[in-house]
Parts: structure tokens; C-alpha cells; sequence
């Protein structure tokens, strides 16, 4: 349970930052660490203590496996987290370009 | 099976333009009118051959509740037509409008790659599919707001990009959860499963679901994003973003997950109720004072949204009627609106209402098509938007949900108002403009012409004996939620 709640804070910790960080590189790592939370609680989700990788070889008796099916999911959500991480870092680039200032505040020029 | 093809066609489109097109844009044009005219014909056709139906495919031949499953029923088809109409009407827009950006093929690509997530979200029968299939959606939307790579198109894309991704981690928490508790992904099973667990999971799963595709169909306090992407993209991406984009990311998924999956919850259908009525009231007030003209137009897709949301949380056939029928229709009038604010933009150079006039005299196929679009959203008959508003006022007086009934009164008569205020300073404006910066040419009148005949062909959908093939079993698979897994399960 305590591994439960320490992941839901990692989670918590996330999204304080995206929501009170002014810096545009911040932002980005707070939804990095949102993004690990989840993807730890998914493994969390299909890990038993006490048991063996999911591969029935010669030789090996049955016993209690790990679920393999969140690995495969959190594979595949880290490949995507990695897509949305470098888009955001190539428009954070784009923006300071044009903007010359990572601050969420001096980036308003929209508005209303 | 023609399922996976919704998927491979805009998909195969998208990786031959990157190979084949060079600096021309010929090649990406012709070969992304292909794609998107089969996947419109091919969904016409299944729209109108599998009505009665659920069609389900395995992928790679796992059985059904191992393996990804792609299904098929009325509700999807339905998506899947809107979708590609409003597809079509884009590139034949984009042709012209996007030269006078970039003479560019990356464009098409990445358009392509948007159908190809939209398809894949509404025709997918499995929840980490579901998830991955938005994600190519969400990419592809967001290179394409920046797409004129000026500094405000980056502003509004790194805002999307944000809370895009802070909202794919909520679904994607939701659905860790719904699979921890279940054990299985397939739509169909994790119904079947969460009738046997404590009723407690669906609050905690749901309510993470409704604040993460909430934030992609832009609902009242989740909409700050939807007013800087969609004003700021080009004309018809905001097209694109503003007519299919949050309905098939965002109410289409929370449709099949809350009715489908979660069996409709009081509890969520009286939110959806109070987040209609909001995004009703509160968008069109924003609405009404804006100057810009996309921007003002981005506004009234949160309080049309609402409207679609109102009509669901009824939760009765009649409300979901209207919910659905307005969800189509509005898909076609705002398209239409962001063409004409496109091509007014295009020859006059500005998006500010007090700068514009007598576009009548100059564009007259803008300035006519535009006022049939007014006239749909304000809902005037004879046009669609008529009928779906009228529908979805009924089916809350029958509710007794009569303060919502008002609010839906009040918020039409506000759209009509800032509608008005539109074409009295925009386009019937006083101001005499002679230089017209950028001809408009054929596509673009094709393409409002095309939607603005759809505005008034889309009326006769509610007429006794069309409404019996079209509407009802789109209907009829919300209804009766359990007929989802029933006919997947076999039973």
C-alpha cells in the first residue's frame, strides 16, 4: 500500500509542478514525472512478489508468474512520452526563439 | 473485413506522401484526395450496409477478449462518415490556402496522420489502443497548429501540447486502473467485469476519465487551450480541430466509455448535465465580446459542445438523439464558419470584425455560405441547427429538467445575437475595401459551397423514415448500453 501512495505523490508532484511553474523548461519536467508515475504504477499494477518472468522454458515447473501485459503497455507509453517530451522541448526551442524568455508570463500574446 | 482498412488507407496516405512527393505538392494533393474519398465511400458504405450490426475484427487473429479487437456498430460509422466529410472538405480547401502558407508536402503527411488517429480512436474496441491511437492524433494536431510558424501559432501549440499531455497521462491512469481492477483491456470485457466489482472503481476510473477527455473535447473548465489553438491554426486545420477533433477525442470517447463501458452512471450523467449547461452559458458570454473573428468562433465551440453534452447527461433516447444529431450537424457549420473566416482572411488580410466590409461585393460565396452557417448555429429553420437545438429543448422539458431547458434557450438566443453582431460589422460591414490581397479560388468555393448545401441536406435527417436508418441506431446503441458487450461476448 505504502508503494501505492508513494507513487500517487510522485504522481501529486507532477502536477504541482505543471500547474505552478512559470518556467517553460519546468513545465516540461513536470510532465515528465507525471508521466513516470504512471508508468510505475502500471508495472506496480502487474508485479507479484515471489514470482518469475512470464517464459515457460524446458525444465520449469509452474509457478506464480508476473503479469507481462503492463510491461509491454508501459514499453509502448514511454516510446510515446518520449515523442510528446521532444515536441515540447522543439516548440519550448521555437519559443524562446521568437520570444527570447522561457517565462509562461511574458509569453502572452494571446489573450481574451 | 473492411475494419482495419479506416486505418491502413490515411495511414499508407501519409508514409507514400513523405516518400513520393518532392517539392511539388501535386503528388501529396492527388494521393491524399484518394485516401480520404475511399475511407468515405468505404464508411457510406458500411454506414448504410451494417446498420443493424456489430462488426468485429481480430487483430492478427488473437480471439476476442486476448487480442486488440477493432468494432464496428452504427455509433462508429456514423463518427467515421462525419469524419471523413469534413476530411474532404478540407484538403479541397487546404489546396489553395496552405500554398499561399508553405508549398509544402508535410502538411498533407501529417493530415493524413490526424484521419488516421481519429479513425483509429473511433473504431478501436480496446483501451491502450484507444490511448495510442489519440496520441497520433494529438501529434499530428499539434505540429499542425504551429504549422504557420509564427510566434503566436507556437504560443497556442506549446499551451495544446500541455494540456494534451497532462490529459493523456490522466486517461492513461485511468485506464491502469481499470485494468488492475479488471484484468483485461477490451472494452467489452472490462463492461462485463466492472458489473461484479464495487461500484467505487467506476467513480474513481470515471471521474478520471472525465477530466482527461474532458480536456480534449474542451468543456467549460477545462477549455482554456481550445480559444489560442483553434483561433491560431490555419483555416483548415481549425476546421478540422473545431468540427471533428474534440468530438471524436473527446465526446465520442466519453459516449462509448461512459454509456458503452461504465453503464451511465447517475452521478456522471448529472455532471455531464451542470458541465453542459456551464459550457453553454459561460462560452457564448465569452463569445459575444470578442473581436477576432476565429476567436469568437473558437469560443462557440465550447458552448456548442455543451449543447451535445446537455443532450447526453438527459440520458434519454430523446436527449441522446438530439446530443448526437447536433454533434453532426455541428461538425458541419462550424467547419463552414472557419472556411469563411478562412478565405475572408486570405483576401482581406485581417480576422478583426471592425476591419472587415462589404465582403458581400468582393466574396460573395463567402459572404452568402456564411450567413446560411450563421443561421445553422443560431438555430433558424429550416437549417440542421434548428431542429438539433429544438430536439434537445424538448427532450429536457420532458426530463423536467426545465432550468436547463432555459439555459439552452437563453444560450441560442446569445449565439444569435453575437451571430448578428458577425455579419452586421463583418461582412455586411460599412467599411469599403477595394484591394483584395489574394484571389479566392474554385476549391475553396467548392468546398463552402459543398458544406453549405450539407447544412441544409443534414435537416432532413430528422424527417419520420429517414430518421428511422440514420439516427435511430446510432441511438438505439447508446440506449441500450449492455447490447455492446452482449453481441461482442456472443450472447
Amino acid at each position: 500500500m505504502t508503494i501505492y501512495l508513494l507513487c500517487f505523490a510522485l504522481f501529486l508532484v507532477g502536477l504541482y509542478g505543471v500547474l505552478t511553474k512559470r518556467d517553460i523548461v519546468k513545465i516540461i519536467l513536470s510532465i515528465g514525472i507525471m508521466g513516470y508515475a504512471t508508468n510505475l504504477f502500471l508495472v506496480f499494477v502487474g508485479y507479484k512478489s515471489g514470482a518469475i518472468y512470464p517464459i515457460l522454458s524446458e525444465g520449469k515447473c509452474i509457478q506464480p508468474m508476473v503479469d507481462p501485459l503492463p510491461q509491454a503497455l508501459v514499453l509502448t507509453s514511454i516510446v510515446i512520452e518520449l515523442g510528446t517530451t521532444a515536441l515540447l522541448v522543439s516548440l519550448a526551442i521555437k519559443l524562446f526563439q521568437k520570444y527570447s524568455t522561457f517565462d509562461i508570463t511574458k509569453i502572452r500574446r494571446l489573450s481574451g | 473485413m473492411i475494419l482495419p482498412y479506416f486505418i491502413i488507407i490515411p495511414l499508407i496516405a501519409a508514409f507514400l506522401i513523405s516518400l513520393i512527393a518532392g517539392k511539388k505538392d501535386q503528388w501529396a494533393i492527388s494521393l491524399s484526395l484518394i485516401a480520404i474519398i475511399a475511407v468515405l465511400v468505404l464508411s457510406v458504405y458500411s454506414f448504410i450496409i451494417f446498420q443493424k450490426e456489430t462488426l468485429i475484427y481480430n487483430m492478427s487473429g488473437w480471439k476476442f477478449p486476448f487480442g486488440i479487437v477493432l468494432v464496428m456498430d452504427a455509433l462508429t460509422s456514423f463518427m467515421l462518415v462525419m469524419v471523413s466529410i469534413i476530411s474532404l472538405t478540407s484538403i479541397i480547401f487546404s489546396v489553395q490556402y496552405i500554398r499561399y502558407i508553405d508549398m509544402d508536402w508535410k502538411y498533407y503527411s501529417l493530415f493524413m496522420l490526424l484521419v488516421t488517429g481519429m479513425n483509429g480512436v473511433i473504431i478501436t474496441g480496446d483501451l491502450f489502443n484507444l490511448f495510442v491511437f489519440m496520441e497520433i492524433a494529438l501529434f499530428a494536431a499539434f505540429i499542425l497548429v504551429a504549422y504557420g510558424r509564427k510566434a503566436e501559432e507556437f504560443e497556442a501549440a506549446f499551451k495544446y501540447a500541455v494540456m494534451g499531455g497532462v490529459s493523456s497521462i490522466l486517461v492513461l491512469l485511468g485506464i491502469a486502473i481499470l485494468y488492475s481492477a479488471t484484468s483485461t483491456l477490451t472494452m467489452a470485457k472490462v463492461a462485463e467485469e466492472l458489473k461484479l466489482l464495487n461500484p467505487k472503481i467506476t467513480l474513481w476510473v470515471g471521474g478520471l476519465f472525465l477530466v482527461g477527455f474532458g480536456l480534449k473535447a474542451a468543456v467549460m473548465p477545462f477549455h482554456a487551450w481550445l480559444p489560442d489553438a483553434h483561433s491560431s491554426a490555419p483555416a483548415p486545420i481549425s476546421a478540422m480541430l473545431s468540427g471533428v477533433l474534440i468530438k471524436a477525442l473527446g465526446l465520442y470517447v466519453i459516449i462509448r466509455i461512459f454509456f458503452n463501458v461504465l453503464d451511465a452512471p447517475i452521478i456522471f450523467t448529472k455532471a455531464f448535465l451542470i458541465l453542459g449547461a456551464i459550457s453553454i452559458l459561460l462560452g457564448v458570454f465569452l463569445a459575444i465580446g470578442q473581436w477576432d473573428l476565429k476567436r469568437l468562433l473558437a469560443y462557440h465551440s465550447v458552448s456548442q459542445i455543451g449543447y451535445m453534452l446537455l443532450g447526453l447527461g438527459l440520458a434519454t433516447p430523446l436527449g441522446i438523439l438530439g446530443g448526437v444529431y447536433h454533434l453532426f450537424n455541428h461538425a458541419m457549420f462550424k467547419s463552414l464558419l472557419f472556411y469563411n473566416a478562412g478565405s475572408v482572411e486570405l483576401a482581406l488580410g485581417t480576422r478583426d470584425l471592425q476591419k472587415m466590409g462589404n465582403v458581400v461585393k468582393i466574396l460573395p460565396v463567402t459572404a452568402q455560405t456564411s450567413m446560411i452557417a450563421s443561421l445553422s448555429i443560431s438555430g433558424i429553420p429550416p437549417f440542421n441547427g434548428f431542429f438539433s437545438k429544438l430536439i434537445i429543448i424538448i427532450a429536457s422539458i420532458q426530463a423536467g429538467e426545465f432550468w436547463f431547458a432555459f439555459f439552452a434557450v437563453v444560450g441560442s438566443l446569445f449565439t444569435l445575437a453575437s451571430f448578428m453582431k458577425v455579419q452586421r460589422y463583418g461582412f455586411r460591414g460599412e467599411n469599403i475595401i477595394e484591394i483584395v490581397k489574394e484571389k479566392i479560388g474554385w476549391q475553396m468555393n467548392i468546398a463552402m459551397i459543398l458544406l453549405a448545401f450539407l447544412c441544409l441536406l443534414t435537416s432532413l435527417l430528422i424527417i419520420p423514415g429517414i430518421k428511422e436508418v440514420t439516427l435511430d441506431p446510432v441511438v438505439n446503441v447508446i440506449v441500450q448500453k449492455a447490447q455492446y458487450f452482449n453481441l461482442m461476448t456472443g450472447r
